[in-house]
């Protein structure tokens, strides 16, 4: 109609906060009441369409966001909305528009065959029958479950029971979708195919995917944008790319020697770790492993040696430090 | 969605839910006979219990067998129907700690009725067969002048009844949110309640009956009611419209079962992960 409209964000969360009373047990009918602050202002919008990863340790709030979105806690602060719904205020409206995954508890029916628990979505969500064919056809063609429909979920892997989750919490045509871990578990098959899917989902309905993860390929392979959450904070919004360079700059190389020695000195490689013969050395992840493995091998009697990658914990470990370390050595090539 | 929509939606998930628990059941025939039966064996024996002690005693508390008869049938039937509906509270504490509760809440469906449905199982209906035949022999043999108020005052105490015991029901699951886990508290307050409304009030101390009609208010599933219809003497010397007071009771016992309700899922924490 030629009306301008700014797209609101589907997803819009304006300083809020989750705080817990921990009440612990200190003795008998003792108790100690403290406040957790699971999650702590914390600001961000989503639009329509995007597919977000959301990343942090345990414990620092993640689940706790989702669970907050979909309705399932109450924020103790701040303003939220989810496609202009308050969650908690109007949870079963919302349910309507939301599709969700937890990774780690199904909601299909144990000793029922799938179809089964397909067939309680059809009707528990009023699905139009046209709808619903449309979706479950699409959905059992890209999981490849039509094989799996009338088994009993009991008898199904935990790769196939996740791609029966991820069905049935995208048939009412949900607007946006939250997986929480969606991989735990998984091999890299089943993963694989987890993945294509949600990329397939994203680039053909336009479904809005917000993916809590611990696996960083999750992560590479589907999220233009990933949140990183710390201690009920935001560390991080933007780019994979971005990440990198903040947070993921060094690499590990374990060398075990042949004797105890003292700390190798080899730049730009420092020692942060002495066990034994074995000792851990962090390098710049730019550096090439091979010149430096090279020097040492030349230098050092060496036994054996291992590089780690970083792992996502510990970069955003560092980047809760605010220790960005390996910038301000000294290149020696 | 009015409240009248939200009830019809509730009884709606609770049909399709309670459904597929059933058919899941089914998948275990020979578990599902044996639990059956012995079921009915069970509620069975429960009366059995009662006819026994009277094959020692003419009375008890200065009431007769049928006197007795009617009370349990009242409170059993009352109580078969509140549990068949709601009776799966205490599956509510597991899926509390195993954080199962979750996957409920984002359902569009009312969190009450796919509570109520939860780990629905067909030999629930026994408590109300086993309930209904004792009232039903209780009513042919009892010594009555029926009138039409009295007559009227049996399905009222059902009604009523089974309102009051819903209302216990979901205030002890509220607090089993609050309190993350508490069934035997639960337990102690609806099992325990019907127990007690099988033996007349006359048994009980008074201070306890106080407690039974001002606090809990159970005296009025059946005691103050069917006093009236037993030309009996009521308890704590409650005035004559006491009988009346039922409907009433239940009103006020929902509305505030409800408000528990409200604010133990406004405090739900959920588990860790």
């Amino acid at each position: 109609m030629g009306v301008s409209v700014t797209e609101q964000p589907l997803i819009e969360l304006d300083g809020v906060e989750k705080v817990f009373d921990v009440r612990r047990k200190t003795g008998f009918l003792k108790r100690e009441r403290r406040q957790v602050r699971a999650v702590d202002s914390l600001s961000f919008t989503v639009a329509r369409g995007e597919m977000v990863g959301y990343i942090g340790p345990n414990g620092a709030g993640k689940s706790t966001t989702i669970k907050m979105l979909t309705g399932i806690l109450t924020p103790s602060a701040g303003r939220l909305r989810v496609a202009g719904i308050d969650p908690s205020r109007e949870r079963t409206r919302l349910a309507h528009r939301i599709g969700v995954v937890f990774g780690q508890r199904t909601t299909l029916w144990w000793d029922l065959p799938l179809i089964d628990s397909y067939r309680l979505m059809h009707r528990m969500y009023r699905i139009p029958d046209a709808r619903y064919r449309e979706n479950l056809d699409r959905c059992v063609e890209l999981l490849e479950l039509g094989d799996l429909l009338e088994s009993p979920v009991r008898q199904l892997s935990l790769g196939q029971r996740m791609r029966g989750d991820i069905a049935a919490a995208l048939l009412h045509d949900p607007e946006v979708l939250y997986l929480d871990e969606p991989t735990i578990g998984l091999d890299v098959i089943s993963k694989a195919k987890v993945r294509g899917f949600l990329k397939e989902l994203n680039a053909e309905l336009g479904t809005t995917v917000l993916l809590t993860t611990h696996d960083l390929q999750d992560i590479e392979q589907l999220c233009s944008r990933v949140m990183v959450i710390d201690h009920g904070r935001l560390m991080y919004d933007g780019a994979l790319a971005g990440l990198h360079e903040v947070g993921e700059s060094e690499r590990t190389l374990v060398v075990d020697l042949e004797r105890e020695l003292p700390p190798v000195d080899v730049a730009p490689a420092r020692v942060v770790k002495v066990e034994g013969p074995r000792q851990w050395l962090a390098f710049p992840a730019g550096e090439s492993a091979a010149a430096l493995v090279a020097r040492i091998a030349a230098e050092y009697p060496l036994a054996d040696l291992s590089v780690r990658e970083p792992d996502i914990e510990d970069v955003i470990a560092r980047m809760y430090a605010g220790a960005v370390p390996g910038r301000s050595e000294k290149a020696v090539s | 969605m009015g409240e009248r929509g939200t009830l019809l939606e509730g009884l709606r998930a609770f049909r399709l839910i309670a459904g597929m628990w059933i058919r899941s059941s089914m998948t275990y025939r020979t578990s599902f006979v044996v639990t059956m039966a012995g079921n009915l064996l069970m509620t069975g024996m429960d009366f059995v219990g009662i006819l026994l002690m009277f094959s020692q005693v003419d009375s008890l508390g200065g009431w007769s067998l049928p006197e007795i008869a009617f009370l349990y049938g009242l409170s059993a039937t009352a109580f078969g129907v509140a549990d068949l509906v709601l009776g799966s509270m205490d599956v509510l504490g597991s899926r509390i700690r195993d954080g199962s509760f979750d996957t409920l809440l984002v359902r569009p469906v009312p969190v009450l009725a796919q509570i109520g449905a939860d780990h629905f199982a067909v030999r629930r209906l026994g408590r109300i067969t086993q309930g209904a035949l004792v009232l039903g022999w209780a009513l042919w043999s009892v010594e009555v002048d029926w009138d039409p108020v009295k007559v009227l005052l049996v399905p009222l105490m059902l009604v009523s009844g089974t309102v009051i015991f819903s209302a216990v029901f979901v205030a002890g699951a509220a607090f089993q949110i609050y309190a993350q886990d508490a069934a035997e508290v639960q337990n102690a307050f609806t099992y325990g309640g019907t127990t007690l409304l099988q033996y007349p009030p006359t048994v009980f101390g008074k201070d306890f009956v106080r407690g039974v009609t001002f606090v809990l208010p159970l005296a009025f599933v059946n005691w103050v009611p069917a006093c009236h219809v037993l030309g009996r003497a009521y308890p704590l010397d409650l005035p004559g419209w006491a009988a009346f007071a039922p409907p009433l009771v239940a009103l006020v016992c929902c509305a505030l079962a409800g408000l528990a309700w409200r604010a133990g899922l406004g405090s739900y924490r959920s588990t860790g992960s």
